[in-house]
């Protein structure tokens, strides 16, 4: 293996490296008038990332030649198949920002240019195969993050959204950390591939520790309970498209980065974590559901519906088969798409001064006033209860299917349950909108890449979706067999 | 003779204290902040003590990057602090309750 060929591997993430600091430059001379023209041109690196990212995955790429400078990362397929959420993600953030930060005159320059850099270590992360990648990949991830929580400096939600984050990131990070250091003196190494070979003959108690501090990190950046009470609060505090942001993009990278440790380099001990994902999973299902009742703001409920949807995504990984894996992926793709939707339509809710509504109680009579965005926001709702025919039900179905063909009937059972409590909350907010006393409160106009974006998220979320399922399913078939062709 | 888990003792004994110096603290987010810095100190002393045991150089320039980033991470933090404050007038941890549910 060469140099060149290592570098030609990570031309995406070179690619956005290079433009965001030649864009970095253009924003220090241009200040905050060149945003929108930085918006644009960090789209279009981001567009142009994607395409470098998609012949990995149609190609089916694996093995030896995906793997980049001596094993620390690797450009298969299914880092391919997360590359490409994370910088769709990414690239919708970017179309929906401007209109929302321009209403409070602080469009600034760099925010684009923090979207970048936290697509680039997203990237890293999904692509690593040694811890010292994985740190630094979340590392980059988080620290554009904890200043994106906070932009909106005038704001006091906005700037106690990012400190909470800031501290708890860190404390989790710093957990995630001693697990590493635990893993790396037990193990004998820090590639994925050495320690799967120094645990080989079984875990000793200092690994053991070593898995269950770093999952306790992870479980932090997907926002899975027991480390999930920071998530209603950012969600809240954070300005809109960051919070879309926040549901999609790092949820892909941090559920990637856990399928890579776990599947990879701690494979052969499945029996080892499979009882602490079962535990996590189901909390979150639980909690998730329980704490969305009676939550007023609808960035707050949409923070327990992501807590509740991450639960659901992790019975796939309890399985720890390729067929969960790749339900996994069926499940997060479809949950990008009802993130999207949901906080697109969450971000046309205004009142006839243009103040951004996001309170449950001022959506009633929505139906009445804006016949388009209630429709739409109700088969979101509907998507994420998993209510057939909307597509959200396929996610819960190939997970479930996963976990039933690997014997773990337990779980599915319980996990199904308590999707009912959940359809509870959801069937509220369209009950709210459709049934209620009309509120006459959401009159503002809506801006045509908001309502271009709902309309394509929608069409994918509505039964039309369906027409997907063999493509999707064989492309994340494709991307997990290049995971499991590690092992 | 000192062998590699008194290493690993002292470094968890700091690491508990750090996580204990962010869910005991009340007063003031500065503490949490050094409290973040402990558990990352705790995670070097770790990384650089197996790497001397295992003969192997991959702890050290751990270190290295964790001791980088650590320096970021700061920064980062008290920059948001400091956005904090202006709007607050106020450090204390019990006043950053804005939001609650």
């Amino acid at each position: 293996m060469d140099w060149s060929q290592s570098l030609r591997l990570i031309a995406p993430e070179e690619t956005i490296t290079v433009a965001g600091l030649v864009l970095l430059l253009v924003a220090a001379w241009g200040g905050d008038k060149a945003s929108r023209l930085i918006s644009i041109l960090a789209s279009v690196v981001l567009v142009g990332a994607m395409v470098l990212v998609a012949p990995a995955l149609c190609g089916q790429a694996m093995g030896p030649e995906t793997s980049a400078f001596f094993g620390q990362f690797k450009a298969d397929a299914f880092a391919s198949f997360a590359k490409i959420l994370i910088y769709g993600s990414a690239v919708i953030t970017l179309m929906l920002a401007p209109r929302y930060f321009e209403r409070f005159n602080s469009m600034r320059a760099e925010f684009p240019l923090l979207v970048m850099f936290a697509s680039v270590g997203m990237g890293m992360m999904v692509s690593a195969t040694d811890l010292l990648t994985l740190y630094i990949g979340l590392e980059m991830m988080s620290l554009a993050s904890y200043v994106m929580a906070a932009i909106l400096r005038n704001d006091g939600r906005s700037a106690e959204a990012g400190l909470k984050y800031f501290v708890l990131g860190s404390l989790a990070s710093g957990i995630l950390l001693f697990g590493m250091s635990l893993t790396y003196g037990f193990a004998g190494s820090t590639s994925f591939a050495g320690i799967s070979a120094g645990v080989s003959g079984g875990l000793s108690n200092g690994a053991l520790f070593g898995i269950v501090f770093m999952l306790a990190g992870l479980a932090f950046k997907i926002s899975a309970v027991p480390f999930h009470m920071w998530t209603p609060d950012v969600y809240e505090g954070a300005p809109t498209p960051v919070t879309t942001f926040f549901a999609t993009a790092p949820k892909v990278a941090g559920l990637g980065l856990i399928m890579r440790v776990l599947l990879d380099a701690f494979g052969d001990q499945a029996a080892a974590w499979q009882q602490i994902i079962v535990f996590i999973s189901l909390a979150s299902i639980v909690v998730g559901a329980l704490g969305a009742i009676g939550q007023k703001n609808i960035k707050r409920l949409m923070a327990y519906s992501s807590i509740n949807n991450v639960g659901f995504i992790l019975v796939g990984l309890a399985t720890a088969t390729q067929a969960g894996a790749s339900g996994m992926l069926v499940y997060v793709t479809i949950y990008v798409a009802m993130s999207v939707a949901g906080f697109t339509a969450i971000l046309m809710l205004k009142d006839e001064n243009g103040n951004y509504v996001e309170d449950v109680p001022m959506l009633a009579g929505l139906s009445r006033t804006r016949p388009a965005i209630a429709l739409a926001l109700a088969t979101v709702m509907f998507s994420l209860a998993g209510i057939p025919p909307l597509f959200g039900f396929w996610g819960k179905f190939v997970v479930f299917q996963a976990a039933v063909q690997a014997d773990m009937l337990p779980l599915a059972f319980l996990g199904i349950a308590a999707s009912v409590i959940g359809a509870f909350y959801y069937l509220k907010v369209v009950k709210v909108m459709y049934f209620d006393e009309p509120a006459d409160v959401v009159k503002g106009e809506s801006d045509i890449w908001h309502k271009a974006i709902l309309t394509i998220a929608c069409v994918f979320i509505s039964p039309l979706g369906y027409l997907l399922t063999s493509w999707l399913g064989d492309t994340a078939n494709k991307a997990t067999t290049a995971l499991f062709a590690a092992l | 003779m000192i062998g590699v888990e008194h290493y690993v003792v002292v470094s968890s004994i700091l690491f508990v204290l750090g996580v204990l110096g962010i869910f005991l603290n009340r007063k003031n987010v500065i503490v949490l902040l050094m409290a973040i810095e402990l558990i990352l100190l705790a995670v070097n002393i770790n990384l650089v003590a197996f790497s001397a045991f295992l003969g192997d150089l991959t702890g050290q320039i751990f270190a290295m990057f964790v001791l980088t980033v650590a320096a970021g991470e700061a920064a980062v933090g008290l920059a948001i602090l400091v956005i904090y404050f202006r709007g607050r007038g106020s450090i204390a941890v019990d006043d950053v309750n804005r939001m609650k549910g």
